[in-house]
């Protein structure tokens, strides 16, 4: 499997403080990584540097065939980020959101109805001003765009924060589909045990830098 | 670019039809703002008659400044910036279409503010009428002003006080020529070379909107 992404002593600041020190990660495409390590370790600032929304400060990276020096404008529209906060605009229904995101991706928005139906966002609840939805809801809201999207690097940012029992298994199994699918994805996490159900790679930041990893038959002992 | 832009202007266009912040907010300050200028002139006919141009003026700054502010506040959420950087739009699509839907609501609250001048300050409403070019090109150059310092301000902590504290002094010149452009029309001429003034800068400020938005959006 060619590697989804490569990064080399990479360097990320958040205003003048180092967030990623010196990270050295490669994930392969088709994979699923999860990213473990406590506040502050790094890993939200990761996912926006492979999301190409932060820059290297040193250090080499390439996400997707795309050199993070120089073609983060390009990588962006391939990637998926689902932040801790409300994607889009809250005055909009859920539906209407991913109809706007569809059609600044030049697809069809008519395929907003099927991704809402996926995480359980059908009807009324699709019609709603988005800041109406609760949490769990409004994290539904942000996987159905990335089912809609269907992006090539999914970056999941603790996507089961506020989910429930069944939006976690919901959350779960797209993570699967999305690999199977030839995505890659890119997961944080506080919960080892969470992250490592889908998991088939696993690294723990801390202090900005990759202080631990787990591959292949390995990863089930992270939890 | 126009796809970009035509799509940001509906969404934006949707989003103030379902938060209603230019009618229950941005037009009543307006309108106030009116009434305050005209009892600081007096009961004085003339006077009201007299200060009529730059009181329009004046308050259609001052609640674009509003207007403005809350345009940018839409895309200002760290989430929201992210996903919008996400989807690729050409940024100076973006630009245009976020000063159109501003310049279609400021062209709404223009012509109540102009009601309100027929009624507090008793212009001549037909005449008044002849001054809509003006109007026109002047509210493109407010929302193109308003929509690019927006960008500048979008993300820090002070973006609420910082804004009108650079935008007014950009605006002082939309100020003086709607002025003299109304008052030459309430006086009996036409808006002439006023109308030509507001529209390069309109054009001016659109182009460097354009040039600028992506950089200031996106600085990365």
């Amino acid at each position: 499997m060619a590697p989804a992404v490569t990064l080399r002593s990479a360097v990320a600041l958040l205003g003048r403080f180092p967030a990623l020190a010196g990270v050295d990660l490669d994930v392969e495409e088709g994979s699923v990584l999860a990213v473990l390590g406590p506040n502050g370790a790094g890993k939200t600032t990761l996912l926006h540097l492979l999301a190409g929304l932060l820059g290297l400060r040193s250090g080499t990276g390439h996400v997707l065939g795309c050199d993070l020096a120089s073609q983060r404008r390009a990588l962006r529209p391939q990637v998926g980020l689902l932040g801790h906060r409300p994607m889009l605009y809250p005055e909009l229904s859920a539906a209407e959101n991913l109809a706007f995101g569809l059609r600044a991706v030049r697809r069809p928005p008519g395929e907003a109805v099927a991704a809402l139906e996926r995480v359980g966002l059908a009807g009324a609840l699709a019609t709603v001003p988005s800041r109406s939805l609760s949490a769990g809801q409004q994290r539904r809201m942000g996987l159905a765009w990335l089912v809609a999207r269907r992006p090539a690097l999914w970056l999941l940012d603790e996507p089961a924060a506020g989910l429930d029992e069944e939006g976690r298994a919901l959350c779960d199994a797209l993570v699967e589909e999305a690999a199977r699918g030839g995505a890659t994805v890119v997961l944080t996490s506080h919960d080892p045990d969470g992250a490592t159900r889908v998991a088939d790679a696993v690294v723990r930041l801390a202090g900005g830098v990759v202080a631990a990893a787990w591959v292949g038959e390995r990863v089930h002992r992270v939890a | 670019m126009w796809r970009d832009a035509a799509l940001v202007c509906g969404k934006d266009l949707r989003i103030e039809l379902r938060s209603r912040v230019l009618v229950w907010q941005v037009v009543p300050f307006g309108i106030l703002a009116l009434i305050l200028f005209a009892l600081a002139l007096g009961p004085s006919l003339d006077a009201l008659r007299h200060g009529a141009p730059g009181i329009l003026w004046l308050a259609l700054l001052l609640a674009s400044v509003l207007a403005s502010s809350r345009s940018a506040a839409i895309e200002a959420t760290e989430g929201t910036r992210a996903t919008v950087r996400l989807l690729g739009l050409d940024a100076a699509g973006v630009f245009l279409g976020k000063v159109l839907a501003l310049a279609v609501q400021l062209l709404v609250l223009t012509g109540i503010l102009e009601l309100g001048l027929l009624v507090l300050f008793h212009v001549d409403g037909g005449r008044l009428a002849l001054a809509t070019p003006l109007s026109c090109f002047a509210v493109v150059a407010l929302a193109a002003v308003g929509t690019l310092y927006g960008a500048l301000v979008a993300g820090t902590d002070v973006a609420t006080t910082l804004l009108p504290l650079l935008v007014l002094p950009a605006l002082a010149p939309v100020l003086i020529a709607g002025e003299r452009g109304t008052a030459s029309v309430l006086a009996g001429g036409g808006p002439g070379r006023w109308a030509i003034v507001l529209a390069v800068m309109a054009v001016a400020y659109l182009a460097v909107g354009v040039v600028l938005y992506g950089p200031l959006e996106d600085p990365s």
